[in-house]
């Protein structure tokens, strides 16, 4: 059995840890429901985005804006969307895991395949596997900006219009809840118009101010940075759920076992008495004799 | 035959103003336009600036960081990369952001690449305080 110090000892550790395993569970309930009225705020603008891309891409055709146009795709560019931090279950090991796999399987059918990296963890993934990374992005998941996503869809968006890639893609999880995280791989562009059942001139078309084209080269590379914005907030309310689940689990597991560390402790005390109790008892018979 | 129009002003991070007007000024891209409702499809880019609706007599004030507009008869939707409001706009706030802009200005030579960033930052400090009702 083992001795009665040390025992209490592991017992006030794993008190504290579950102090702190809680009290983190309780930051990220609180961020997470910040995150998902971030998410809720965004998607009447990012909803009309869309509506109005396809209404106006539709009516141009695909040849009207580069982004729209599809070209064989030969070099891929891949955004990946892990997080800063880690402590968040397997939030960033699925989604890296999940990569490395797209990385071995699909790399028979590009020439080249691009790596654009979010959050620290993703980084550290790649870095240790020595899978070059074009450009990393830290510490934009803090405080998700506007600014931010125009920085990432700049580059994006460049490439592709020089020509350094032919196709974007991005890899994030997706926020369906809480407790449920689901990795995905989105093509971002070139865009695929939906084709909403209509044939385009069904409808009036707009008056354009100052044109069609005009608009449309400042439109898409906004429709793009909305996107990228949409995936890193829900991201950043993934990551939280994530780390809200893992530090509800880890407080569980913490419970149990200073439950079972205090039966252990209970029963070494109570070898401890007894063991003195017999020692007293015999030695009083040893005197009586 | 509507008498109103709907105004939705939407920003990236939010939804801002969803509301039944009579008649909306917005800063396009080659000068104001007016929209009333009935107004034929229209879509336009929006410049720095500002926009102001009426409702009945009250005229209310938005500053713009530009963005886009969409007209159809009965509805003005406004995508606006950034939108305050009259009284949610810090007058001083914007005053200190005009002086720091037309200070950095002085020192840029004109085809430096931050002259355009640096004059669009005055512009949009400009704009803010003639929406917040300031000089």
């Amino acid at each position: 059995m083992a001795n009665l110090r040390a025992i209490r000892k592991r017992v006030s550790s794993v008190k504290s840890t579950q102090q702190i395993t809680r009290a983190m569970k309780m930051v990220s309930a609180a961020k997470l429901r910040r995150a998902q009225d971030g998410i809720n705020a965004a998607r009447p603008y990012a909803r009309k985005m869309r509506e109005v891309v396809t209404a106006v891409a539709g009516r141009a055709g695909s040849d009207a804006h580069p982004l729209l146009t599809s070209r064989e795709a030969k070099k891929l560019a891949l955004l990946v969307v892990t997080s800063d931090r880690g402590l968040c279950g397997s939030f960033n090991s699925g989604l890296t895991r999940a990569v490395h796999r797209f990385l071995n399987e699909h790399r028979g059918e590009y020439e080249e395949i691009t790596l654009f990296v979010v959050g620290r963890k993703g980084r550290d993934f790649f870095r240790r596997r020595e899978i070059p990374i074009r450009k990393e992005y830290l510490g934009v998941l803090g405080s998700v900006s506007r600014n931010h996503a125009a920085a990432i869809a700049n580059d994006l968006v460049g490439g592709f219009l020089a020509g350094e890639f032919d196709e974007v893609q991005i890899a994030f999880n997706e926020f369906r809840s809480a407790i449920s995280q689901v990795v995905r791989f989105e093509k971002m562009f070139p865009i695929a118009l939906e084709s909403s059942g209509k044939a385009p001139g069904d409808e009036v078309d707009y008056l354009y101010e100052p044109s069609r084209e005009e608009i449309l080269a400042t439109l898409l590379p906004k429709y793009v940075q909305t996107m990228i914005f949409r995936v890193l907030l829900e991201s950043v309310a993934g990551e939280h759920g994530a780390r809200m689940t893992a530090m509800d689990s880890a407080t569980n597991n913490a419970v149990d076992m200073i439950a079972r560390l205090t039966l252990q402790m209970n029963r070494a005390r109570q070898a401890t008495i007894t063991t003195e109790l017999t020692e007293i008892v015999s030695g009083a018979e040893a005197l009586k004799g | 035959m509507a008498s109103t129009i709907r105004l939705e002003l939407v920003t990236p991070e939010r939804l801002l103003l969803s509301e039944e007007v009579d008649e909306v000024v917005a800063p396009g891209y080659e000068g104001e336009f007016g929209v009333l409702p009935e107004h034929t499809q229209f879509l336009a880019i929006l410049n720095i600036g500002v926009l102001w609706y009426r409702k009945e007599s009250a005229v209310e004030k938005i500053a713009l960081g530009g963005g886009f507009a969409e007209v159809t008869p009965d509805r003005i939707v406004v995508m606006a990369d950034t939108a305050e409001r009259a009284d949610e706009i810090d007058l001083e706030r914007a005053q200190r952001a005009r002086d720091r802009a037309e200070a950095r200005l002085k020192e840029l030579s004109l085809d430096d690449e931050t002259h355009a960033k640096v004059r669009a930052a005055l512009q949009r400090a400009l704009v803010r305080m003639a929406a917040g009702g300031g000089e």
